[in-house]
């Protein structure tokens, strides 16, 4: 079932004026900045459907653009997100696209400084709930408002246990696995949602374990 | 977990609890959270709708300058004395607009189940209240009602309006707050699903046709409309009227409706009120530009 929690229902408090337009949009920018792991210097956001009809009209670019700052949806800066943006050197650029989508709240917003890039698409699907999709050219599917870790590995024998016994290890519980890749032997990307947040330590054993290339985590 | 009014009924019957405490239970045995951290949650939720009606009684306008003030409108008349509709139902209709006037105005809210919807289920709350003088906890268990209707609403329909039509925002939201009316005034767990199966029928085949796709025309009294539907079927509920569709085919129509609505009606501001001469001049007004029209 797509909705676990009768707080999903009863639920988020946020600023106005739209669920799925203001604080899903905030979710999914947020989502962006958290896995990428640091404020991007730049980002280009595409946005479908009936985000891109009406997002001027619900400020969903001032909540993509508050949730790429790090806001949370009840957050009162998301008003001035995008002035903020500016102050901080941060060029969000907006662009209707009229391509179809499956869903239709969907936006696609690629990010990164100029060391770096991801690309990550994320749905709406009404009352503040939001799923990503998308992660750099994988598909997933993961709620976003769970504690999450996305590790980018190569496609080799052992790669998966050996991330699964680290969290056996210390004691963090998987609610929702996911693995996905672009070829046999090639770039893969395990997605991994967790019942407990995942600490610092735990990351930095994560990221010396064989076969694992990136790891960045969504934290609840 | 409950995955349809039906199994609702039945969990609250086997035990003989309220809806309201199968929601609570789930709730703590699925996330595995203590009874206060539950209710503490809930009762945060509750607290921000307080706030958002307070705000919106002393009167809020819209960043656009198309809505606000109309709450005040509202209690200015009611202090006269002299509606035709009665006081409890207006309360309810102006703390339903209180709470979207400030949704609009960008100011704090809680979604339930969304923000466009956010007033029918504390329209009806606030305005009950002054009726039936409720515990605080009582008021809290009205908010976990409504959303263990909406909970099913949302797992077998659809409460976005880009999918499914206002009907699935405004028309769950008025029915949810019609269950949890008919729980706090004393009705039965089957009054209640009854109340929420009136409403929602008299809710079905409602368009989502944003004025320039903001959420203030016509969804601030589309609100006032849902308030008041909430607490009139309500009300026949715990007269002893079922409804002759089932609660859950009820939610399966709307879902059907919704699926067979064209685009240009759920929430893209191309068709309806929103494609209307001066929904088009107000939308004109508002960007100052015309969009995609030339």
């Amino acid at each position: 079932m797509k909705y676990q929690s009768v707080f999903d229902i009863i639920g988020p408090v946020m600023v106005g004026p739209s669920s799925s337009h203001t604080a899903g949009a905030a979710r999914i920018g947020r989502a962006a900045r958290l896995i990428f792991g640091l404020q991007p210097t730049w980002a280009t956001v595409h946005l479908y459907g009936s985000f891109a009809k009406t997002y001027r009209g619900h400020g969903t670019d001032l909540a993509i653009a508050g949730g790429l700052l790090g806001y949370d949806t009840d957050d009162d800066r998301i008003r001035f997100a995008l002035e903020t943006a500016e102050k901080h050197n941060m060029k969000i650029e907006f662009i209707e696209d009229t391509a179809a989508t499956e869903h239709p709240n969907t936006a696609r917003i690629k990010l990164g400084t100029d060391d770096s890039s991801m690309e990550l698409v994320g749905i709406s699907i009404g009352g503040g709930k939001v799923e990503i999709t998308e992660l750099n050219g994988f598909e997933l599917r993961m709620s976003g408002n769970k504690p999450a870790i996305l590790i980018m590995h190569n496609d080799r024998f052992g790669a998966i246990a050996s991330v699964t016994q680290i969290l056996a290890k210390h004691e963090i519980n998987i609610a929702h696995m996911e693995v996905s890749r672009k070829d046999v032997g090639k770039d893969a990307l395990m997605v991994i949602e967790t019942d407990q947040n995942v600490e610092d330590d735990v990351m930095q054993v994560l990221e010396k374990a064989s076969h694992i290339n990136r790891v960045s985590r969504l934290i609840n | 977990m409950f995955r349809n009014v039906a199994e609702l009924l039945e969990q609250a019957n086997a035990d003989s609890i309220s809806i309201s405490e199968v929601m609570i239970r789930q709730e703590m045995d699925i996330h595995q959270r203590s009874r206060e951290e539950v209710m503490g949650q809930m009762e945060r939720n509750l607290q921000i709708m307080e706030e958002a009606v307070e705000r919106g009684l002393k009167g809020v306008t819209s960043h656009s300058g198309l809505t606000g003030n109309d709450a005040v409108l509202l209690q200015q008349y009611m202090a006269k004395g002299n509606t035709l509709s009665g006081h409890l139902l207006l309360d309810a209709v102006s703390k339903a607009v209180a709470t979207n006037e400030v949704n609009a105005a960008m100011g704090m809210i809680c979604a339930t189940p969304t923000a466009g919807s956010a007033g029918c289920v504390p329209g009806a709350l606030f305005a009950v209240k002054e009726r039936l003088n409720p515990t605080r906890e009582q008021m809290i268990r009205f908010l976990f009602t409504a959303g263990a209707f909406g909970f099913v609403v949302a797992n077998n329909a659809s409460i976005s309006g880009a999918e499914g039509g206002c009907q699935a925002e405004v028309g769950s939201a008025a029915a949810m707050a019609s269950a949890a009316v008919v729980e706090m005034a004393g009705g039965t767990p089957e009054q209640s699903s009854e109340a929420f199966a009136i409403t929602l029928k008299n809710m079905l085949g409602l368009v989502c046709d944003p004025v320039a796709g903001l959420v203030e025309v016509p969804c601030i009294k589309r609100n006032a409309a849902g308030a008041s539907n909430a607490i009139v079927s309500a009300d026949m509920a715990l007269a002893g009227i079922t409804s002759r569709i089932p609660c859950d085919e009820v939610i399966g129509a709307m879902y059907r409706i919704g699926k067979s609505m064209p685009s240009a009606l759920r929430e893209t501001a191309e068709g309806g009120l929103a494609a209307t001469p001066t929904g088009r001049r107000l939308a004109d007004m508002i960007y100052g530009i015309t969009k995609g029209k030339e």
